[in-house]
């Protein structure tokens, strides 16, 4: 077994953490994925823990790095892509619509 | 001399004079790829027959008068940027067979100046890699040594430029993926400003932090092929609405009265290799003896970078990358009946383990009760960068420093070790989260004959401060005359 699996408990990220957060990303994992990214991401995260020891207090967060804020156009229906060829791509398709399995059962 | 080999600006002169056409011309960038091909691996998809109709095209306008800079130049684009009607795979399985119904803001302009567009190039897959290995499609080498990675993400473009499989070339820059591919294949790099160049047509990896660039064989040809792609776009709500200079005029200023900031923390930052410290050493005595003028600069919080970028990125890719669902485009598990249970089949057969990860560490840092601590935390510390930056700037024109800590690596070498390929990053990703423009110029070779390149970044949309710095080095040195061996 790797290295990962010492000292669990102080582990930034468990195994199953890791597939809750895969849960929400709607990915699926094997097991072997599982405790590799287990062990990689708790390295990354403990890596990114240095930032706790940057004083922030008071200092406004960053999204956009330079000085435009908000950028607005009119309302107005503009040329846009023929509807065959929006759709051109879809792995399914019927009737000019986008093909999905049930949702509501 | 075979033609493959040219500049944009000399293919430009010649084609000017009719001393050459754009059809014997792309026809010569063609054989050359089918020559190499096989032992670079720089393309995914080689457009021969449009190619040839492009080249056609423009030789009848070159016959007619009506010549640009780039008309009948052939250039290779990396493979995430939108070419309509030509294949566009983000070098990932799950875009294995999309094509784009419209082509990016840049491919139209490109298209407008009558430029031949040969091929989409390779990278890693959605940008997100440093040496091309996390490409879902094929592997690319170093032209100067195959058994080396030729960085990343943009390692197609950059691997097409140095192996002269191609004119001129466009990558991306999320957080160093043009300029450091260019440094370890010896060729020209640019990152422009954040919102110099439109991302309309961009696939997203980053949004913040994503800036389209060219990589060429010389600093003349990335000011032509930022006059180019430069410029406002409304398809774009960060684009930037204002003017854009005639980048090459300022190749023939001088550097007397140009002030050079040399960052004291980069000098102490750990695993910077000897060799390339002394290449870049070597750069700045040479641009100071043209007439610079040197000043040592503190960045602060360039320890913290990797650490608020691999927060940064990896939350707006989550984002980002929730779009590839199996329903609009793209790759789709056909065999599930729940539409959950096909969400999640078809993103985990599409995306590599790279991008998985990713995923996972954005997930994780935008999820409940994390936000606050690593991403609202990361978006500070990224407040305190520009900061940096913005002091820095107050005394000096452009900073000097490496692009990579070291050489291209061997293939292999790093590939169970994320957080060390991360932290080779340092030298380019403060750029990307301060929105400033960063290049790479050639500036030596190690002992195993590896190229180097010296970064130049400047304030916001000061491109033109660079390329003037960036052009003297140039002449002044002949690194960017020496061709790899194929």
């Amino acid at each position: 077994m790797g290295a990962g699996d010492q000292g669990i408990e102080e582990m930034k990220i468990t195994k199953k953490e890791v597939v809750h957060v895969a849960n929400l990303a709607r990915l699926d994992l094997d097991e072997e994925s599982i405790g590799k990214f287990a062990e990689q991401i708790d390295n990354i995260l403990e890596y990114i823990d240095i930032l706790n020891r940057v004083e922030t207090e008071g200092v406004a967060p960053t999204s956009h790095a330079i000085f435009l804020t908000n950028a607005f156009r009119e309302d107005k229906v503009k040329e846009h892509l023929d509807r065959n060829k929006a759709l051109a791509n879809a792995p399914e398709k019927e009737d000019g619509n986008f093909v999905v399995p049930k949702v509501i059962g | 001399m075979n033609l493959y080999e040219l500049t944009i600006h000399e293919a430009h002169n010649l084609l000017k004079s009719r001393e050459i056409s754009s059809q014997e011309l792309t026809k010569s960038v063609l054989d050359r790829v089918e020559s190499v091909e096989p032992r670079v691996g720089a393309y995914i998809t080689v457009a021969g027959e449009t190619a040839m109709a492009q080249a056609e095209l423009a030789d009848k306008a070159i016959a007619g008068g009506n010549i640009t800079h780039l008309t009948g130049i052939p250039l290779a684009i990396k493979d995430l940027i939108c070419t309509k009607d030509l294949r566009t795979t983000c070098a990932s399985k799950i875009l294995e067979n999309f094509v784009p119904p419209y082509d990016a803001f840049v491919i139209k302009k490109l298209k407008k100046a009558g430029a031949v567009i040969v091929g989409k190039v390779n990278m890693d897959e959605f940008a997100m890699g440093s040496s091309t290995e996390h490409s879902g499609i094929k592997l690319t080498n170093n032209p100067w040594d195959l058994a080396y990675i030729p960085g990343g993400s943009s390692g197609g473009s950059a691997a097409a430029v140095a192996a002269d499989m191609c004119i001129g070339s466009l990558g991306s820059d999320t957080g160093g993926s043009i300029r450091q591919p260019a440094s370890h294949c010896g060729v020209v790099g640019m990152k422009p400003t954040y919102g110099r160049v439109s991302r309309f047509g961009l696939v997203a990896f980053a949004s913040s932090l994503d800036q389209i660039g060219p990589l060429t064989k010389d600093v003349t040809d990335c000011a032509v092929l930022m006059n180019a792609i430069s410029g406002y776009d409304a398809g774009d709500s960060t684009s930037v609405p204002m003017d854009v200079p005639d980048y090459t005029t300022f190749l023939k200023e001088g550097l007397k009265g140009v002030k050079i900031g040399i960052p004291k923390e980069y000098n102490a930052l750990p695993g910077l290799d000897a060799e390339v410290s002394e290449a870049v050493k070597n750069a700045v005595k040479t641009i100071e003896g043209l007439g610079a003028e040197c000043v040592e600069v503190s960045l602060p919080h360039t320890e913290y970078a990797v650490a608020a970028y691999y927060v940064i990125a990896p939350s707006e890719a989550s984002s980002n990358l929730a779009r590839y669902d199996g329903v609009k485009y793209g790759l789709r598990d056909k065999g599930k009946n729940d539409l959950i249970e096909m969400y999640r089949s078809t993103r985990s057969m599409g995306f590599g383990s790279e991008v998985k990860r990713r995923i996972i560490i954005g997930t994780y840092c935008l999820s409940a009760g994390y936000y606050d601590a690593y991403y609202r935390k990361a978006s500070q510390v990224r407040t305190l960068i520009i900061e940096d930056f913005k002091r820095a700037f107050k005394s000096c024109d452009v900073l000097l420093s490496p692009v990579a800590p070291t050489p291209a690596f061997k293939t292999g070498e790093r590939a169970e070790d994320p957080l060390k390929m991360y932290l080779s990053d340092i030298f380019t990703l403060s750029a990307n989260l301060a929105g400033i423009p960063g290049m790479s110029v050639p500036c030596g070779f190690s002992t195993q004959g590896l190229p180097i390149g010296l970064q130049i970044m400047g304030n916001h949309f000061n491109e033109e401060k660079m390329i003037k710095v960036a052009y003297n080095f140039e002449q002044a040195t002949d690194f960017h005359n020496k061709k790899p061996k194929l």
